[in-house]
């Protein structure tokens, strides 16, 4: 007895310093591990993600069921990660970006939303702005925007899809009329993440005639005149953050706020896109590793029929279908993020097949896993709901797994 | 103007979180394909080193030089890497595969401390690999240096420092003169994240590297381990009908009372 007590003395104290407040099972031995997402990465990428699954653990597991339940968006635990770098991950460094590649951000992504699937997922959007301010905004844009954006003292937010046009984005209505040092924006964005709590909405609007070379691309502060918001949209998932209509009723944008040129917003919009399913989809990857691991915990200490459910071999076959699947996800999402560091010409198709495979797979482990824990998967104590829920979005946004097949297919018709 | 120089010595450890387990042939807890990380205790010793820096910095009464070492394998690097990561200003490595006994890693310390000569070294009470606790204390000995252990507050002082210590049953205050030694507990500080672009900076950070025999230190184990056995599997709960029931068992099977 008391040999035992010492022994859990032994590590228990140690849950105050800061390392060591995971909530989530027990490491297992790592490289033995056909799950493990840190097989094939360098030190480098190693040490980036041990830091990112190290403050998901402390920062956002102990919490993502508290901020689903209450819609609550963490501002505060934003703007800590922020300080570690989460702001800007692959925004260059002279305003306060991380300057990392596109796989590095995957695998971060995918650490941190074991933690919480939503909260990554808005931190994937503000990153994805930032980044298009920093690729395509002027000088002056730049260091006006960025800084404060990196830090995430000021919350971004991606505005294309509209109440009419969503999977035919091209088609949107919101214009955008040249009157002297102003253009004048009028129409209504639907769906935007963060809309309402975001500080700058970076916003396609119809500058020219009909089709995607019409578009063009601005930046809008909140508190511009004329920028309003809809009501927060009541949703299955994604509760940490909030989803408005964002209206345009002549809202006045000053003439420097266009980024890029005019007629460039739709090219601007899909290079942020390429990147954006490559991030929600390595959202997808650690809410399916998450929910596998759970998975794994629970199957062995439930017992039925007088013996653990890891036993019967309908479970152990389910198991490795489960990670047969995260493993092709895991590969195909890296490949297009490795492809989008090498700025490969076919990396929109590899994007949307990336995208498509794994946010459809991973949602399926997760649904899985609720199977596996029975009854108790349905319960909103289990955390296994939460990720089931956040991850469905995935198959939906940054464009519909059927505009994937879209993409996919056209790549393959086109001699 | 206080110019100071820190050490502080980091170990590799087996990660708090890892389910330990006892190797095949029953000699060590098995290594092999498991986590490491900076032991908890070298994290909280090398945040009160970037703490005291920052303090020297922003009242502008001296400066500091963080250097971090730690002696084991050559994955001894990933840990000064991290340490690095966090705020040291530049790390030796004192590579050994060979077993290190805490007096053997003292001496190569105390080989250490003089070709540094430092104003302080901190060491964390324990690892949490061995919980020998006795690195620091025999650092402290062989140096001939005053020591504080089991710090829970540090103030620095003129060519001294104040240290609180968790002792039994309460804490104890004790100053001493500069340089000492310095064992850092559980509650001195919350040891700060690295940040992405620092691990990235940790890179360009110079490494030094010795080997054993660069340093002349006798490294020979003083102490052999017999053998080493996984502690008895817990049994199932079991229910009891009634309080007397309870303290029947607790006096008569589980011999507590
Ligand atoms: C929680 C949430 C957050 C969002 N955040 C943002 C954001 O921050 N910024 C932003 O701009 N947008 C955002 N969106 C919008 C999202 O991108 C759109 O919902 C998505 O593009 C689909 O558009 P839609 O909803 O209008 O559906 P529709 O386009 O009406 O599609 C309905 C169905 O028809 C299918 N379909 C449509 N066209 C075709 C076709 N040609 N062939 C075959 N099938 C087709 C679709 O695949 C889908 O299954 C968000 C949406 C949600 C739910
Ligand atoms: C919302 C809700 C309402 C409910 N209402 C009622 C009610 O009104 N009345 C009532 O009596 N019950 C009710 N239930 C209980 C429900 O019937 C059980 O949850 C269900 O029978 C599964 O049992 P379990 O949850 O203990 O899961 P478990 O039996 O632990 O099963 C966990 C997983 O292991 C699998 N498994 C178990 N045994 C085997 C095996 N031999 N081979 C292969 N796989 C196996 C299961 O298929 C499942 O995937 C309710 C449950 C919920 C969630």
């Amino acid at each position: 007895m008391a040999s035992l007590l010492t022994l859990a003395a032994r590590r228990a104290p140690l849950r105050l310093g800061r390392a060591v407040t995971s909530v989530s099972s027990q490491i297992r031995n790592i490289s033995s591990s056909p799950i493990d997402p840190s097989v094939g990465l360098t030190d480098d990428q190693k040490e980036l993600q041990s830091l990112a699954r190290t403050f998901a653990d402390n920062e956002f597991a102990p919490k993502m069921q508290e901020w689903d339940e209450k819609q609550y968006f963490p501002a505060d635990v934003l703007r800590k990660g922020a300080e570690l770098g989460f702001g800007g991950l692959y925004t260059r460094e002279d305003v306060g970006g991380s300057g990392l590649g596109r796989l590095d951000t995957s695998v971060i992504f995918e650490a941190l939303s074991t933690g919480c699937v939503s909260t990554t997922a808005y931190i994937s959007i503000h990153n994805m702005c930032t980044w298009m301010i920093d690729s395509y905004g002027s000088e002056e844009q730049r260091q006006k925007y960025l800084p404060k954006l990196t830090s995430m003292e000021h919350f971004a937010s991606y505005c294309l899809t509209e109440p009419g046009a969503g999977s035919d984005a091209a088609g949107l209505s919101t214009t955008a009329v040249k009157k002297g040092s102003h253009y004048v924006l009028n129409g209504s964005k639907a769906f935007i993440s963060g809309g309402g709590s975001s500080d700058v909405y970076v916003i396609m609007a119809r500058t020219g005639g009909p089709g995607p070379k019409g578009i063009s691309c601005f930046i809008v502060e909140k508190g511009f005149k004329g920028l309003s918001f809809g009501k927060k949209e009541d949703k299955l998932g994604w509760n940490s953050q909030e989803t408005r209509a964002v209206i345009m009723e002549d809202c006045e944008v000053p003439v420097e706020n266009l980024v890029g040129a005019e007629g460039q917003g739709f090219s601007i919009a899909m290079k942020g896109l390429n990147g954006g399913r490559v991030n929600i989809g390595s959202c997808s990857l650690g809410a399916a590793q998450a929910s596998l691991d759970a998975a794994l915990e629970h199957v062995k200490v439930r017992k039925q029929f007088n013996q653990p459910l890891s036993n019967f071999q309908n479970t152990q076959f389910k198991l490795a279908d489960m990670a047969t699947s995260l493993l092709s996800s895991r590969l195909m999402i890296r490949q297009a993020a490795a492809m989008l560091d090498q700025d490969h010409p076919s990396v929109a198709s590899f994007c949307a097949m990336a995208k498509l495979h794994a946010t459809d797979e991973c949602f399926q482990i997760c649904d899985d896993s609720l199977q596996l824990h029975g009854g108790y998967g349905y319960l909103k104590d289990y955390k296994v709901n939460v990720y089931l829920r956040d991850s469905r979005v995935h198959r939906i946004l940054e464009g519909t797994n059927e505009i994937m097949r879209l993409v996919a297919s056209r790549a393959l018709l086109t001699e | 103007m206080s110019n100071l120089r820190i050490l502080v010595a980091t170990k590799r450890v087996i990660d708090y979180a890892v389910k330990i387990r006892v190797n095949a042939a029953g000699s060590a807890v098995e290594t092999a394909n498991v986590k490491h990380s900076m032991n908890p205790f070298d994290e909280i010793g090398t945040e009160q080193a970037i703490q005291i820096k920052e303090a020297l910095a922003k009242s502008k009464t001296g400066t500091a030089e963080i250097v971090v070492v730690s002696c084991g394998p050559v994955k001894s690097q990933e840990t000064l890497r991290t340490a690095l990561a966090m705020g040291a200003d530049r790390a030796i490595h004192v590579d050994s595969e060979e077993e290190l006994q805490p007096l053997a890693v003292a001496k190569l310390l105390r080989a250490v401390v003089e070709k540094e000569k430092p104003d302080m070294v901190i060491l964390g009470k324990q690892a949490i690999d061995d919980d020998s606790n006795q690195t620091g204390q025999m650092l402290a000995g062989l140096l001939n240096w005053p020591q504080a252990t089991f710090a829970s507050k540090v103030e620095l002082g003129d060519k001294s420092m104040t240290v609180t210590r968790e002792v039994d049953g309460g804490v104890e205050t004790v100053k001493t003169p500069l340089p000492a030694i310095l064992t850092t507990d559980l509650r001195l500080n919350v040891p700060r994240y690295a940040s992405l672009p620092n691990i990235m900076k940790a890179k360009k950070k110079p490494l030094a590297k010795f080997t054993v025999a660069d340093l002349g230190v006798d490294i020979k184990p003083r102490l052999q381990t017999l053998k080493i056995v996984e502690p008895a599997k817990r049994q199932g709960g079991k229910i009891v009908e009634s309080v007397d029931d309870l303290v029947d068992k607790l006096k008569n099977e589980a011999k507590v009372l």
